[in-house]
């Protein structure tokens, strides 16, 4: 699926933009999504790192133990196939937990490293997602953080006279996408050998 | 407001105050453990890189082309005969595919109507309730060589697609047109 994405998005942009005779445009943005992405890694390098080593203090202190102990009825159900007391369910924890705060550079690092012990633990075929990918992934494209700061931020810049006043709706509609991400994620998912 | 903006600015510290505090009390090794972790992350961000240059290049490639003007265009008779504003409907797709894309739109949509507008109200509960799909997607699955991705990226866009309209009706309900 990501394979035809991607291969869409190049051959789509290339041949319309061909089309619309926009073919300079193409030709720049080859060039500087690769610089553009480098810059990107620049910092993400040293924020991921960062807090790589931070979550790593966390972890020889026993601080993530506790914490997914603490969501152990919560983890159980999404991610059932996962022994508990596993390294990958400390690893979502974490992950949910910083992007439930807004840490999103926090939860990223945790989230690969999640997806890492998730495929080790993958009864499938190599290359396909067991269900507790899927249903991480989900819990996590469905938005978990409860208050945006940075639109926060944009609101006030942009002259808004109450630019808080969208959280509580925020809040709402983040819960129910994430509900309806994980309700129809167990719906799909089937059964899996443990 | 004063009080998340101060909550915003005491989080990182806090939760760094926090885990090293406490791994202090547990006597861990701490600028061990630190460099230890940092280095595993720095590998992480290596790994990650060759994807991310992918990510961005086709992302860049299908705006600067205009497909995804193109996309939208072909969407937005859908979204409006759906009750969804003209206005948004550009958001709704660009969110998907790129943040800082989506966060120029949010501000062309501030600067036209004003961020307490119902559009600019809409807008940013959209933006709090959706996510990067394409990106989290690709990032998390090629990191580990996943290509089959069974259910996942329905039940994303579905998310996705219910957090666009429960902004909608919810501001709707809230605060009026």
């Amino acid at each position: 699926m990501l394979n035809m994405i991607w291969g869409f998005f190049l051959i789509g942009g290339i041949l319309v933009g061909a089309f619309l005779g926009r073919m300079d445009l193409v030709t720049n943005a080859v060039i500087d999504g690769g610089k553009g992405a480098i810059q990107l890694g620049i910092t993400m390098a040293g924020v991921i790192a960062t807090w790589s080593g931070i979550l790593k203090i966390a972890e020889r202190g026993g601080m993530i133990d506790i914490l997914s102990d603490k969501m152990e009825p919560f983890l159980s159900f999404l991610f059932p196939s996962v022994p508990k007391n596993h390294k990958a369910r400390k690893y979502i924890a974490t992950n949910f937990v910083a992007n439930f705060l807004g840490l999103g550079w926090a939860a990223t690092p945790a989230g690969l490293l999640a997806m890492k012990e998730l495929a080790e633990l993958n009864q499938r075929e190599k290359g396909t997602a067991s269900n507790a990918m899927c249903m991480f992934l989900v819990v996590n494209m469905s938005s978990l953080q409860l208050v945006t700061v940075n639109i926060l931020a944009y609101r006030t810049e942009y002259g808004s006279a109450a630019p808080a006043e969208i959280v509580g709706v925020g809040i709402v509609a983040t819960l129910v996408t994430t509900l309806i991400g994980i309700v129809l994620a167990k719906c799909l998912e089937g059964r899996e050998k443990m | 407001m004063k009080i998340l903006i101060l909550v915003s600015d005491f989080i990182i510290p806090v939760t760094v105050l926090l885990i090293v505090v406490f791994g202090c009390l547990k006597h861990v090794n701490l600028y061990e453990a630190f460099s230890d972790g940092a280095k595993e992350g720095l590998k992480t961000v290596v790994e990650v890189l060759p994807t991310l240059i992918g990510l961005l290049v086709a992302v860049e490639v299908m705006r600067a082309g205009g497909l995804l003007e193109c996309m939208t265009n072909l969407l937005k008779p859908l979204e409006v005969a759906l009750g969804f504003p003209a206005e948004l409907a550009p958001l709704t797709l660009v969110r998907l595919v790129s943040s800082s894309a989506a966060l120029g739109l949010l501000t062309d949509i501030f600067m036209q109507f004003g961020p307490d507008s119902f559009l600019g109200r809409v807008a940013s509960v959209m933006m709090s309730c959706t996510e990067t799909v394409f990106y989290t997607m690709s990032l998390y699955f090629m990191s580990i060589k996943v290509t089959k991705t069974r259910h996942t990226l329905f039940c994303a866009l579905m998310a996705n697609i219910a957090g666009v309209f429960m902004a909608l009706i919810l501001v709707e309900r809230i605060f009026g047109r």
